[in-house]
């Protein structure tokens, strides 16, 4: 018997169908005005804040509608934009500088949505407002920042081996060594050789050696530099109270930061451009730190709040700045206890033994500064920041240090690993500049949010007028699997964890819906065709779809690659296009060929028909 | 209902002489217009500042513009956008002066002359990242055509390839041409609405190759011609209405869609209408030159067409 299909198929088609109506519904609901805590460096969410948090709100009666702690942050829902406004600059007072207070818009999918990972789609910038930045990273200080630690490097190390050279200089692409003699550049590029086995070394005609990086040593190079700056990067977004900000590497040398709902872009800016660097100070152990919190501070001493907010005796003279370390990380010694790793320069080395011949057995502290903005400005419009020193570490020297050390005694490898993180931070080897920044107004987000669904309503509307007139019953079929593509192609981008819609995005979907009917279009012509040529309805309806199916399978996989170029190619709202294109292309053949033919043949198949409705 | 009832065959190939000439214009008018006025490029791919500002009433051009070459500007286009109220500044890279701060600083200057103004948007693009984005664009264009080529070289047959790829060329061509006689901004929506014609066009293109080589195989002692011509009649009711309903939500997009995707919709819309054409008369047309027949595309000749290939490669 022709055109029968199966249960089972109906049951795959009700399913699949189903699931993506199911997760497309969490777009229905709308968005809750809300307000997000999320802790600092030294600052952990949890129950207590979440009661601290409640108390304050209800003392100052503010109205919410929920307060909730998940993935250590709280996220307090409230009942309008006036509240969350008010609710933001208390909670912000009352819970001071360790915690970041972001006003944000959450959504109101109900529990049992969210609870099977149900999540409405992830609007782009351009729909929500906010600003998108690509920061570059000065690769070539980079690496020129490289070739001067390998200079003086080289001269200690010569120095120290008691190989004589001439002169160790910087120049375009690496470092010259020059000697005396020949024995002693043999000597020394065995020696140096041995050393550094991620350089690649030439020996030139007049007793010079050349010094390059290795391909790998300078992808690493650019690498580090980026990875270092998406760090700092993140730490500073944090600053700025952005509810969901993104950074993230884009190509070899940029990265992408999203902050969506920010309208300082000014302030934005200078604080992502802001600098944070670290101190090595010798703690005062001459004086009572007591005696200087009574106000009694000695001169050539200062107060500094460590993390715990305890005052510590600093002597103000500084060991060593942070832009000579040349690497920190975190590890565990051989007994599983947390250590950070550190590595300086030579001249930082040099520094670091000269202080540490005298002061074995003494403690050292680590002293973080980040510029923070006061929110206000000076005469010339610029935000004023002010420097924040905070110890981030005490440790007691146990030996003379070189140019490798390493900090024990922390409590936890957590804590190492943020250390390390803070150390890096420090030591900025490479400068960033905005090199393209997109700010969206909201009002201008909430019009290409309007104009984006009203192009695609009245598109959706004249196309399913048009096939109704035009194929009449099967015309219906077909705009059934058009609102079912629509509902799958939201179903799928709402899953799609990654998957953002913008306004290209928009504009791709009202393309789809255009292009979702060709497969129909060219069933259904098959059909009409079969019928003239004289065959029997069903014939003609299992003909129809049996031979168009190749011809519409050639033609999306074409379009498809297209796309998936797009994909490839294109960054931001082109990719958004892409992603919306390819979602539609895939759902709307499923649609067109599957479902169509699933109704068409549970409403004629089996049945002696002597006309189609088409 | 039908669009067209056709009969007859529709004898599309006898004005193949009058279509390719018309085709050889419209290419050739391109290719000059690109070649003399060029594309006029869009911020992301010159560089520059571009901002976006709404005014309460109707917006005064000449006072803004005033006010900004007073605040040391130099030279800023100024015009509305989408609406009186709206105005688009366009500002292009200048010396000695950060350029990412340049929006900021417009902002403050247009509200501290009138403080009702209201910041719709602001674009920095750095002068880098411009030449980027036409060289990865230029890059994807080519590489979907190729791409393309390939796939459907080894669906069809080369003739048909070569005659799709000739095709989306016609309607790249042309419609970059449209956008450099208008005048129109060309920038990345734009790019991404000509790759999209690129699809579109080669589905059409697809479907009518697709036909033809079911014909060959059906219809034995017909010339290639008449082939040809009874496939396009056959699919000339499914070009129009998938076309049809393409411009209706595209006009919907042109219309609704607001100012930001203007072009998009504006390069769609023409694209479209030329690829429906090229599909027609392009794509068969090339292939009838290259004189594709009928053991060409047996099914029992599936050997011949990956010989075919790999000549051609």
């Amino acid at each position: 018997m022709l055109n029968q299909t199966p249960l089972w198929k109906y049951l795959v088609l009700i399913f699949i169908v189903g699931m993506c109506a199911l997760y497309a519904t969490p777009n229905l609901y709308g968005e809750d005005y809300a307000v997000q805590i999320s802790a600092g460096r030294n600052a952990s969410v949890d129950e207590s804040l979440l009661s601290k948090v409640t108390e304050t709100l209800s003392s100052e009666n503010i109205e919410t509608k929920n307060i909730a702690l998940d993935n250590e942050q709280i996220l307090v829902r409230l009942t309008n934009s006036d509240s969350q406004l008010i609710a933001r600059e208390t909670l912000q007072r009352a819970l001071g500088d360790d915690y970041y207070v972001a006003m944000n818009l959450a959504p109101d999918t109900p529990a049992w949505l969210e609870a099977i990972g149900g999540a409405p789609m992830k609007l782009g910038l351009d729909l929500r407002g906010g600003v998108h930045f690509l920061m570059e990273v000065d690769m070539n200080s980079a690496v020129n920042k490289s070739f001067e630690d390998m200079v003086s490097d080289f001269r200690s190390a010569l120095r120290e081996e008691g190989i004589r050279y001439r002169t160790v200089r910087q120049v375009e692409g690496g470092v010259e060594i020059f000697f005396r003699d020949q024995e002693t550049l043999d000597k020394a590029e065995f020696f140096l050789r041995n050393r550094n086995r991620d350089l690649v070394f030439t020996e030139k005609n007049d007793l010079k050696i050349v010094v390059s990086m290795s391909e790998q040593k300078l992808a690493e190079t650019r690498d580090y530099a980026v990875k270092q700056n998406i760090t700092i990067i993140r730490n500073r977004v944090n600053q700025l109270g952005v509810a969901e900000p993104s950074v993230q590497k884009q190509g070899v040398d940029r990265i992408a930061v999203q902050l969506p709902g920010i309208q300082d872009t000014a302030r934005a800016k200078e604080i992502l451009n802001a600098t944070a660097t670290l101190e090595f100070r010798s703690v005062d152990l001459d004086h009572d730190v007591r005696d200087a919190v009574a106000g009694r501070v000695p001169a050539g001493s200062e107060l500094v709040l460590d993390q715990q907010g305890q005052p510590q005796l600093l002597k103000k003279k500084i060991i060593l700045t942070g832009n000579h370390i040349i690497d920190a990380n975190s590890s565990a010694d051989e007994y599983g206890i947390p250590q950070v790793n550190i590595s300086l320069d030579s001249k930082g080395g040099s520094k670091m033994s000269q202080f540490t011949k005298d002061s074995i057995g003494k403690p050292m502290a680590t002293v973080f500064i980040e510029y923070k903005s006061t929110g206000e400005r000076d005469a010339n419009d610029k935000l004023i920041f002010e420097a924040k020193r905070e110890v981030i570490s005490i440790a007691t020297i146990q030996a003379r240090l070189g140019s490798s050390f390493r900090i024990t005694g922390l409590d936890s490898p957590q804590e190492a690993h943020n250390l390390s993180l803070l150390l890096r931070a420090g030591a900025l080897i490479a400068p960033i500049q905005i090199v393209e920044e997109r700010t969206v107004g909201p009002s201008l987000g909430k019009e290409n949010i309007a104009l984006g669904t009203q192009a695609i309503i009245w598109g959706f509307v004249a196309v399913l007028i048009f096939m109704l007139i035009y194929y009449k019953a099967f015309g219906l079929v077909a705009n059934l699997a058009l609102t079912l593509n629509l509902v799958m192609i939201v179903g799928i981008m709402s899953m799609i964890p990654g998957a953002t819609l913008s306004l290209p995005g928009m504009a791709g979907i009202v393309l789809t819906v255009g292009m979702a009917v060709d497969a129909n279009v060219l069933i259904f012509e098959r059909i009409r065709e079969e019928l003239r040529e004289g065959r029997s309805p069903q014939q003609a309806i299992h003909h129809g779809y049996d031979s168009a199916f190749s011809t519409i399978l050639d033609a999306n996989i074409t379009t498809f690659i297209a796309g998936l170029i797009l994909f490839a190619v294109g960054t931001g709202p082109i990719k958004g296009f892409s992603i919306t294109l390819m979602i539609g292309i895939a759902t709307s053949m499923f649609t067109a060929i599957f479902v169509t033919r699933a109704v068409v043949n549970a409403w004629c198949g089996g049945k002696p028909l002597k006309k189609l409705s088409i | 209902m039908q669009l067209l009832n056709m009969k007859e065959t529709v004898g599309f190939m006898s004005l193949r002489v009058p279509a390719a000439i018309l085709s050889a214009l419209l290419v050739i008018g391109s290719l000059v217009s690109l070649g003399i006025n060029q594309l006029n490029w869009g911020l992301d791919f010159t560089g520059g500042t571009q901002i976006e500002m709404r005014y309460e009433g109707v917006a005064n051009l000449d006072a803004v513009r005033a006010e900004l070459t007073q605040a040391g500007f130099i030279e800023p286009t100024v015009q509305n956008y989408g609406s009186s109220q709206d105005i688009l500044i366009r500002i292009a890279p200048m010396e000695g002066v950060k350029n990412v701060e340049i929006g900021d600083r417009v902002v403050a200057a247009l509200q501290a002359a009138d403080p009702s103004v209201e910041k719709r948007g602001i674009a920095f693009v750095g002068p880098n990242i411009g030449d980027e984005l036409a060289e990865q664009g230029g890059l994807a264009m080519l590489v979907s055509l190729l791409c393309i080529l390939v796939y459907v070289a080894m669906r069809f047959e080369w003739r048909f390839a070569l005659g799709s790829v000739v095709a989306l060329a016609h309607d790249v061509i042309i419609t970059l041409g449209l956008f450099s006689i208008l005048q129109l901004e060309f920038d990345l929506t734009v790019l991404a609405a000509v790759l999209a014609v690129i699809g579109y066009s080669l589905n059409d293109t697809i479907v009518v190759s697709d036909r033809i080589r079911e014909n060959f195989r059906k219809i034995r002692n017909s010339e290639t011609e008449e082939i040809i011509n009874i496939s396009l009649t056959q699919t000339l009711n499914r070009t129009i209405i998938t076309s049809l309903t393409t411009i209706l939500v595209l006009m919907s997009l042109f219309f609704l869609g607001g100012a930001t995707i203007h072009g998009f919709a504006t390069a769609l819309l023409f694209g479209v209408i030329i690829g429906t054409y090229s599909s027609i008369y392009v794509a068969s047309l090339v292939a009838l030159w290259l004189g594709v027949s009928r053991e060409d595309l047996m099914p029992t000749e599936i050997e011949k067409e990956g010989a075919d290939q790999e000549s051609m490669l």
